[in-house]
């Protein structure tokens, strides 16, 4: 289940030895949609597929994406498995002591509950969301019950058989979900967490700057608020 | 796959699932049944040798060595194979990369494990962080079907031992009254005789095998149960092909799969041991000499 | 007394007392050995229920499977081949799944009420899913063992108990019933040993950890991931299989002397114990 039992050591930390890397891992998480996932034809796409493309482009960094579970997605970075993160991840102060992380390349969206019933209340309530989230982290200081699971689709998975009262995760995973599927719907309130989803590279990486200026560039010409609205949607936030 | 396939959402449901059924990501999860058949072809003759050395060292007369043979055999019976998986291919992975850092870079004064980390030196990392993509995955394959092999070359070891001492005892002293050596004994007489033996037990463990592979899933491979739980999720309409919790559904087909491998595998099984039995001074190889004349 | 914090914050927590979040960062030994230990209670609840309620289903299904009536014996033979020729980890993940979609399709069956729906959730929780799992699989694998002995009652038992005058249900139960068991007993053994392993699987096949509340194995691959250091958590799991293995042994051992106590000391049947039935 978990990758980083693959490969256990660390990259040199010198940013003299990682500028020599000529390719560039980058690690995702691929069942996330629409921030990432794996399309019918059985490659990564989505929203950071896309946008990573961009960004290796204009940093002139060659890139190669892997797939890695989330719950043991950044001891994999720090050992060496792959470069970067970019699977959707919230910069918190507890992930920036460990890595570091871009400017935000997506601006703090709202984590939403989704249940099957209106009548919801977070006292009390068993609440699914997904192992080392920020939403998992939340839910476990509220006093609500959290289950956890390893993938986000065991998340709504569990609502919809009734193991748990509703998922707690971002906005843009759960309202297309939610808009399908006539059982599901969103319940109380949304909560603002996080500030707002990176690029994760391990300590020291010169290569986080050339990433800083990619999304600077596109930040700047419109290219990432394009790509924004072509895959979250015409309400989404933009910078 | 087909030329009507464009448009996935106007197609008739016939039309949709074979459209569905041969997408890009159906491939995949095609290639990964040969990944189990890979693993089998591979693990077995491996797990056969390492049994092999095991069951001959354990007859060993140099005391040392017959405990090394009978400690592996012994090992896979008081603890749950899964154990053996997981620990396994953690060590050997720190292993090669720990042998690789004192060749590699002798002068590193670091400590190689900090806290959390299992820190090598650069040239020490296997594979080298610049290899392509598909050398990170034949690693990681190659390093599960080693860990594999040594723990079901220790079942091997402890059937193939018990077949060796199952060869009639008189059979072997012939072999030493004709002036063989030891080793001669060893290779003409107990050798070629044992199969018989241990046919039974080893087509126990090939069963046992077929049975542990999916268990590659859990060493991170990316294999048929990846891929099930993958595609049998459910899909909104971000995808092409959107559908709800398939799971079940692609489960019961790797289950089917199971059940088939299994029973070609015993009806092939059962047609080995008619002809191995052929000349043994066994009851079956007695009811075929008397079928014959 | 060393481990007693560790102990105190940790001994229950594979029920899910005591302290709410498992050790992050300076992990000790003590904890390990004692959130392992916590967790060998699941293994140890999986192993003996679903011997204890196998037991009787396999005397069931191995009487069928010898029935010469073919409406019995067919459904037997099938559902002893499916259970024994495919993956215990497919199953868990199969009946998982078919679990999670019991009350999607009980929403159809409104009039069953609200305490049907209550109930049917558990299955989808491993207790009560994974020991039905447990429960059918190492029920085929005992039927199959039972079977052979079954088939194995030495005719001259069978006859002499014509002799006496007993028949049908008397006769299964004084003289073919107990000759079965110490017939299959070695066997038997191995099976109990090889269930306990079994359950290790359960929290790596779909069954979700309810507030990380694991086996052993959980456990210990939690910390492994944690520390990247397989040296200490796996050898501490290890330790307490083999511990258990000898307890099934001892046991066994004692009920085998039981069923062996009236024949003479030559013809009784010794433990070997062979890994012959993981799955």
């Amino acid at each position: 289940m978990k990758k980083l039992i693959l490969t256990a050591s660390l990259l040199a930390i010198a940013a003299g030895a990682a500028s020599a890397q000529d390719v560039v891992r980058m690690g995702t998480e691929g069942a996330y949609p629409p921030y990432n996932f794996i399309n019918d034809q059985g490659e990564i796409a989505g929203f950071e597929r896309d946008l990573g493309d961009e960004m290796c482009a204009r940093a002139q960094l060659t890139c190669e994406w892997v797939i890695n579970d989330w719950d043991s997605i950044i001891p994999n970075l720090t050992s060496g498995n792959y470069d970067t993160i970019i699977a959707g991840m919230s910069i918190t102060e507890e992930r920036e002591a460990i890595v570091d992380f871009t400017q935000a390349y997506y601006p703090p969206a709202s984590s939403l509950f989704m249940g099957m019933s209106e009548d919801f209340t977070l006292a009390g309530a068993v609440v699914a969301a997904q192992t080392n989230t920020i939403q998992a982290g939340y839910i476990a200081a509220s006093g609500a019950t959290l289950m956890e699971f390893a993938t986000p689709d065991e998340t709504v998975a569990a609502v919809r058989n009734g193991e748990a009262d509703a998922v707690f995760a971002d906005s843009d995973y759960l309202l297309p979900i939610a808009n399908e599927d006539a059982d599901l719907m969103i319940v109380g309130e949304p909560v603002q967490l996080g500030g707002g989803v990176g690029m994760a590279l391990r300590e020291g990486d010169a290569r986080r700057e050339a990433f800083d200026a990619a999304i600077t560039s596109m930040k700047a010409d419109g290219t990432l608020n394009a790509l924004i609205l072509q895959w979250f949607g015409p309400d989404a936030a933009t910078f | 796959m087909f030329a009507f396939c464009t448009d996935p959402a106007t197609l008739d449901p016939l039309r949709w699932f074979s459209c569905y059924l041969t997408n890009g990501a159906h491939f995949l999860f095609y290639q990964s049944f040969l990944v189990v058949f890979a693993l089998l072809a591979v693990t077995a003759p491996v797990s056969l040798a390492f049994g092999f050395a095991a069951a001959s060292a354990s007859r060993s007369h140099i005391l040392p060595v017959a405990w090394l043979g009978k400690l592996y055999t012994a090992m896979v019976r008081g603890v749950p194979d899964i154990v053996f998986f997981l620990f396994f291919i953690l060590v050997l992975d720190q292993g090669i990369e720990y042998l690789r850092h004192q060749i590699a870079c002798p002068e590193w004064a670091e400590e190689i494990r900090q806290g959390a980390n299992f820190l090598v030196c650069p040239e020490a990392r296997t594979p080298s962080s610049n290899a392509p993509q598909w050398v990170h995955e034949v690693y990681g394959f190659s390093l599960a079907v080693f860990t594999y092999a040594i723990v079901f070359g220790a079942f091997c070891g402890n059937v193939l031992y018990g077949a060796m001492r199952a060869v009639p005892h008189a059979q072997l002293e012939t072999g030493a009254a004709y002036g063989m050596s030891r080793a001669q004994v060893f290779w003409r007489i107990l050798v070629p005789q044992m199969w018989i033996y241990a046919l039974p037990g080893l087509g126990n463990i090939w069963l046992i095998l077929i049975k542990a592979t999916p268990l590659l899933f859990l060493l991170g491979i990316e294999d048929i149960v990846y891929w099930a739980r993958e595609l049998g999720g459910s899909r909104n309409s971000v995808y092409q092909y959107p559908h709800p919790d398939w799971r079940f559904w692609y489960f019961l087909a790797l289950l089917v799969f199971y059940l088939c491998l299994t029973r070609v595998s015993e009806i092939g099984l059962a047609r080995l041991t008619g002809h191995l039995s052929r000349g043994q001074a066994t009851a079956a190889g007695d009811t075929l000499r008397k079928a014959a004349t | 007394m060393i481990c007693a914090e560790a102990l105190q914050d940790y001994g229950l927590r594979a029920l899910g007392i005591g302290e709410r979040l498992l050790p992050q960062t300076d992990i000790s030994l003590c904890q390990q050995i004692v959130l392992i230990g916590s967790g060998m209670m699941w293994n140890v609840y999986f192993g003996i229920l679903a011997l204890g309620f196998g037991f009787f289903f396999a005397v069931a299904l191995a009487v069928a499977k010898a029935s010469p009536a073919r409406l019995i014996r067919k459904p037997a033979e099938w559902f002893i081949f499916i259970f024994r020729g495919s993956p215990l980890f497919i199953q868990f993940f199969m009946v998982y799944e078919a679990f999670v979609m019991l009350p999607r399709v009980g929403i159809e069956f409104t009039f069953l009420g609200v305490e049907i729906a209550a109930e049917t959730r558990w299955f989808a929780r491993a207790w009560l899913g994974a020991l039905i799992v447990l429960f059918l699989n190492t029920s085929a694998y005992t039927a199959e063992i039972f079977y052979g002995a079954l088939r194995n009652v030495p005719k001259g038992d069978l006859d002499a108990a014509d002799a006496y005058g007993l028949s049908g249900w008397k006769r299964f139960r004084r003289i073919t019933f107990p000759t079965t068991m110490r017939l299959a007993w070695p066997a038997y053994t191995n099976e109990a040993i090889f269930l306990f392993h079994a359950t290790a699987l359960v929290f790596f096949s779909s069954f979700p950890a309810f507030q990380q509340r694991g086996d052993a194995l959980y456990y210990a691959n939690y910390f492994a991931d944690r520390t990247f250091n397989p040296f200490v958590p796996y050898p501490i799991v290890a330790f307490y299989f083999v511990v258990l293995t000898l307890l099934i042994i001892l046991i066994f051992g004692r009920i085998n002397v039981r069923l062996n106590r009236h024949l003479p000391n030559g013809q009784r049947t010794r433990l070997r114990i062979r890994p012959q039935l993981m799955r």
